[in-house]
């Protein structure tokens, strides 16, 4: 494997781990918050954290780059006040894979929560637990193999962001270029065998998380 | 995006065409754009029932494409190596190559800019944090760059600044964007974003191999005829004019553009 491959690998795997671990801080809370909550904005945020599933992702590309991007809404007082900008750093990638991989985890943990017997729940507050600690010992509990499930699928999600992680991070060799990417520029430039190496690394990593996820499901349950 | 592009020109090639209709399928290094757009409606225009497809990119992208089989009749390169190395592989008819138009490198920053860029040791300038170029790998116009910086003893400084562009319009739009602060493209690409880049400078000619624009009818063309009448046009008084209006040099002598 060449150094180029090897750096793509690394980064995957920096950017995957991270844009999930985004998305359990994120996206747990917000399930949670749409399944059993009725709030203001509620049908806007819905949309809102869906769309990436449905949207092209170079169109979600175009979204973060006008909100990002050095000239974008928050990009420009960013840059003005600190002289950087996220775009074409591997922040970008991690923000790119987390928001494409927020609708996976969001929609399953979702579903999971709702199908939690409220009764249950009604049980813990009758016992005097608020909400919150209701949440963390009952809910939650109960629902981890969707949420579970949701993380996985998010990771993977991340792992194989290639759109709107073009569009907002660039595609620098060794800084952000992710293993699609290089994948994507191998086969341009006509490099098959280094193609190959990376799509049979990506293939691998894919197929161990969905064991060790298959694994985690089953001590769960 | 380049894929789908290819993967609908190869769509379009396939559907049943109107009886009599021909299309010519040109994959035209994206520096060349507006040139060959406005040609190939004269070019059309002659020829009822003739049809140019255009697939815009980089001509290292394109060369590949072509390797891969992708049913293109013309090739128009940004540099000789992608034509030169299709030639090794006998894809292109070798009597039909020619050279039509040069080109010659600038630095553009973003029109607002206030960073003074004058010359090329300004690339080192801290406030310089961002320097976008083309993919040396598949993009004739960031090969030149990486030619012109090499000579000019900047490239190992400017590596930690540097961004790939897929093509050389992709480099354009981020300075355009303001992403980048300069950036290397063709003079010519410049004029079509005056509102949103300027002239920074013109690194040294003589710190880079011409810039060269051949041409060449694709082995397997369905219409080697009309494919080889298109690079008459891109010779003959009428193209030249094209060319130059847009900015592009004439072939033989490297005269300096007024």
């Amino acid at each position: 494997m060449t150094t180029e491959a090897l750096d793509a690998l690394v980064l995957s795997v920096r950017v995957a781990v991270v844009a999930t671990l985004l998305n359990a801080t994120l996206g747990i809370p917000l399930a949670y918050l749409l399944a059993r909550r009725a709030f203001r904005g509620r049908a806007i945020v819905d949309l809102a954290v869906t769309l990436p599933l449905v949207l092209p992702p170079t169109v979600t590309g175009y979204y973060l780059i006008v909100l990002l991007g050095r000239r974008g809404w928050l990009g420009q007082p960013l840059y003005a006040a600190t002289g950087w900008s996220v775009a074409f750093t591997w922040y970008a990638a991690v923000i790119a894979a987390t928001v494409m991989a927020l609708p996976l985890l969001v929609r399953t943990a979702r579903a999971a929560i709702e199908s939690v017997d409220r009764e249950l729940e009604k049980a813990a507050y009758t016992l005097g637990r608020s909400e919150w600690r209701t949440a963390l010992e009952v809910t939650l509990p109960l629902a981890r193999n969707g949420i579970v499930a949701g993380l996985v699928l998010a990771f993977a999600r991340a792992l194989g962001e290639f759109g709107a992680t073009l569009m907002l991070a660039g595609n620098i060799p060794g800084k952000t270029t992710t293993v699609p990417l290089a994948i994507y520029t191998a086969v341009q430039t006509g490099e098959m065998g280094e193609a190959l190496v990376l799509v049979l690394a990506l293939t691998a990593l894919s197929c161990a998380v969905l064991v060790l996820a298959g694994r985690l499901g089953a001590r769960a349950a | 995006m380049r894929l789908l592009t290819l993967a609908l020109t190869v769509a379009l090639a396939a559907l049943p065409v109107r009886v009599g209709a021909q299309e010519l399928t040109l994959s035209v290094a994206i520096s060349m754009k507006e040139a060959v757009e406005a040609l190939g409606r004269r070019f059309a225009q002659a020829r009822p029932g003739v049809t140019p497809r255009y697939n815009f990119g980089a001509s290292g992208e394109l060369q590949k494409q072509i390797e891969a089989g992708a049913p293109v009749d013309l090739f128009v390169s940004a540099a000789q190596r992608q034509m030169e190395e299709l030639g090794q592989k006998g894809l292109i008819l070798a009597g039909t190559r020619r050279v039509f138009a040069r080109n010659v490198l600038t630095v553009v920053k973003p029109g607002d800019s206030t960073l003074d860029i004058a010359k090329p040791a300004d690339l080192l300038d801290p406030r310089v944090a961002r320097i976008v170029i083309g993919n040396p790998r598949t993009v004739p116009v960031g090969q030149y760059a990486e030619e012109s910086l090499r000579a000019l003893g900047l490239w190992d400084r400017v590596q930690p600044k540097l961004v790939f562009a897929e093509n050389v319009r992709q480099a354009l739009d981020y300075v355009a964007r303001g992403e980048a602060d300069a950036g290397f493209v063709y003079t010519t690409d410049a004029v079509t974003r005056a509102r949103n880049v300027q002239e920074a400078f013109r690194p040294p000619e003589d710190t880079y191999h011409p810039v060269v624009y051949p041409v060449a009818v694709v082995r397997d063309s369905k219409h080697p005829v009309l494919a080889q009448a298109f690079i008459q046009l891109l010779l003959d008084r009428e193209g030249q004019a094209v060319l130059a209006r847009l900015g592009f040099q004439p072939p033989s002598s490297r005269t300096p553009s007024q």
